[in-house]
């Protein structure tokens, strides 16, 4: 029988620090045993449990993509007793990552549509390996036009800036990056918060059009009316909720919203299914 | 169907053959009431005791259970790397479990082996037991079993049914385990099938006449779970709770647990622990959010599980196995009959 809490042990490969505030780094992370990268692979939009011995787990988006070979990335804020601890290690050092875990993006419904991502904050990692996997160069054709609008508290506070500077050059995506606010002169993107973006850039909705949204609770609150005044159905809007989780396989009873489990039937969820849920998330 | 009669006369020095093969359960009187066990060599099962202040669910889910170790002596070369602890192997056989808490098993089975994961802790403890069950012939007077799927002579999720016949049990043998154990008891005195069968119907019927508590429980999956989450009758079921957690704890179906991390010395450990969805930590975010942040939202939690998205989720019926553990121990006689009728009858304008 197959115990699905013991972790695959990882060496920390490399550590990054994500934004300017620190408060945010990425872990690059090599499992220790030939096998186990094959044993879990995962799908983009799947968690795992980050999982240090002695001290806990925390679940936490995988931020690289089914596509990038060899390591496995988590972009982690330092919040709690397990992030902070996570925080303080270093390259080198031995851990475990169990999963993956969850479902994903619904990339077969999604293939031949119009895909529009929305993110706000750090909520940005499952993004990231949303969009790195629908750019490779094997997926790009399966996909119609591609929108990802994305805006943090200032240019600092921006996940994977590099990146996104790269795919605002490119032609077979639409990056409508954004800040709250900057005194930056030489920024030149958006400054405003992401449903005022949201209302001003992204698509009109047909059927072919779905939007994938991750942000904060308030980000999200103000995005949901602009969607819909765009055409955007509660059936066309994905979703990926948090919940406090320990187990992860849908077994130790906390994540629940209803009847739905966030980490086993989640994070991934329609508008349309959590408006049929108690919002206890 | 095979029975035996066991007289009870040679009841201890079966058990006592049986102790080679099996580690035995069984009630016992200990400073905090009746407790299911595991028995010390020369102690026996109370088997007169009536419902034990906790159930048996501990036998396959223990309150604290030790699930993985690493070592973090870096000298070492697996430090850090966590592995499953070993767990013994030596058969179990429960004496005295009664039907309500074999069926509670059943349903807490649903969650730990389920078609996707199966949790080894509880499915290795379930593979190794043998449950012996004992009828219930004097029902407590908050016993609500028959209202749940179950009953005084349930056979779901029993390797033996046993009934008290003063100077002997009769005992039907259910499953191979339970020829099994009976084998190493040296309990083989077969009685006619026909006439014990007959004999428990009507110890059956005259154990359901005295069930008195009922519930109806036939509407609640025809209901809404937003209509039932957003009634506006759990404010005043949840007034008088005081978020203790006891329902949680004595119920036989109730499998929420939390993991945990120990470190001492060089040697980390990973726990699980019984967790209650009455505890403000159960969904308390770490950046201080917290969905189920009140007491209302708490309790709300609690019965919707047992009285709505369980029956929704499974169609197995509600997640309660009628015990009455929880009425009998809640400290403000909150009553679980009370809320699923409220439930039930709820109309949404």
């Amino acid at each position: 029988m197959e115990n699905p809490y013991v972790p695959y042990p990882v060496r920390i490969d490399d550590i990054e620090v994500a934004t300017e505030d620190k408060s945010l780094k990425t872990f690059t992370f090599v499992f220790q045993n030939p096998g186990d990268e094959e044993k879990f692979a995962y799908q983009a939009g799947q968690f795992a449990e980050l999982s240090i011995p002695g001290v806990g787990e925390i679940p936490i988006g995988i931020a690289s993509s089914p596509v990038e070979k060899g390591f496995v990335k988590f972009t982690v804020f330092r919040t709690g007793v397990v992030t902070s601890h996570l925080h303080n290690m270093k390259k080198g050092d031995i851990m475990g990552i169990r999963g993956p875990l969850g479902n994903w993006y619904p990339w077969e419904k999604l293939e031949n549509k119009n895909v529009v991502i929305i993110g706000g904050g750090f909520a940005f990692t499952t993004l990231r390996s949303a969009i790195v996997y629908m750019l490779d160069p094997a997926n790009r054709s399966r996909f119609k036009n591609i929108d990802v609008i994305y805006g943090a508290r200032s240019p600092g506070m921006l996940l994977y800036r590099q990146e996104l500077f790269d795919w605002e050059k490119r032609d077979d995506i639409n990056m409508h990056i954004t800040v709250d606010s900057t005194d930056d002169p030489d920024w030149k993107y958006h400054t405003g918060f992401v449903p005022q973006i949201v209302e001003k850039n992204a698509p009109v909705a047909d059927e072919d059009t779905y939007a994938i949204v991750c942000g904060p609770p308030i980000m999200i609150k103000f995005t949901q009316p602009a969607l819909t005044q765009l055409g955007y159905q509660d059936h066309q809007i994905f979703m990926s909720l948090e919940n406090r989780m320990k187990c992860g396989i849908g077994m130790c009873g906390r994540c629940n919203i209803g009847k739905e489990l966030v980490c086993k039937d989640g994070p991934v969820f329609t508008l349309e299914q959590i408006n049929q849920t108690p919002k206890e998330y | 169907m095979k029975f035996i009669t066991i007289d009870k006369k040679d009841w201890a020095g079966g058990i006592d053959k049986s102790r080679k093969t099996y580690q035995v359960f069984g009630p016992v009187q200990d400073e905090n009431g009746c407790q299911i066990k595991p028995l010390p060599p020369d102690v026996y099962p109370l088997m007169d005791a009536g419902v034990t202040v906790m159930s048996p669910k501990s036998v396959l889910f223990p309150q604290t259970e030790k699930m993985l170790t690493a070592t973090l002596d870096e000298t070492r070369e697996d430090h850090h790397v966590m592995k499953p602890v070993e767990k013994e192997d030596t058969p179990r056989v429960v004496l005295g479990i009664r039907p309500y808490d074999a069926r509670a098993i059943q349903l807490v089975k649903l969650n730990f082996d389920n078609p996707d994961y199966q949790d080894p802790y509880w499915c290795k403890a379930y593979e190794r037991t043998t449950f012996v069950g004992l009828a219930v012939t004097h029902p407590d007077p908050c016993d609500f079993s028959t209202s749940t799927g179950c009953g005084p002579f349930s056979e779901e999720g029993l390797d033996v049914l046993m009934a008290d016949l003063d100077d002997r049990y009769l005992a039907k043998i259910l499953t191979q385990k339970g020829e099994d154990w009976a084998g190493a008891c040296g309990f083989d005195t077969e009685a006619d099938a026909a006439e014990s069968q007959a004999l428990f119907d009507i110890l059956r019927k005259e154990a359901e006449k005295n069930i008195t508590a009922s519930v109806d429980t036939d509407r609640l999956s025809e209901k809404s779970i937003l209509d039932l989450h957003e009634a506006p009758f759990w404010d005043d079921v949840a007034f008088s709770c005081i978020n203790c957690g006891t329902c949680t704890y004595v119920c036989p179906t109730c499998w929420c647990f939390d993991i945990q991390d120990e470190t001492k010395h060089k040697t980390a450990t990973r726990f699980r622990n019984w967790d209650s969805c009455m505890s403000p930590l159960f969904t308390h975010h770490a950046s201080g959010h917290n969905p189920r942040g009140s007491k209302v939202q708490r309790v709300r939690q609690r019965f919707m599980h047992k009285l709505k998205y369980f029956v929704d989720k499974y169609d197995q019926g509600i997640m309660c196995v009628g015990c009455g553990r929880c009425v009998a121990s809640c400290p403000v006689n909150i009553d679980i009959r009370e809320v699923c009728k409220t439930m039930n009858n709820y109309e949404s304008k």
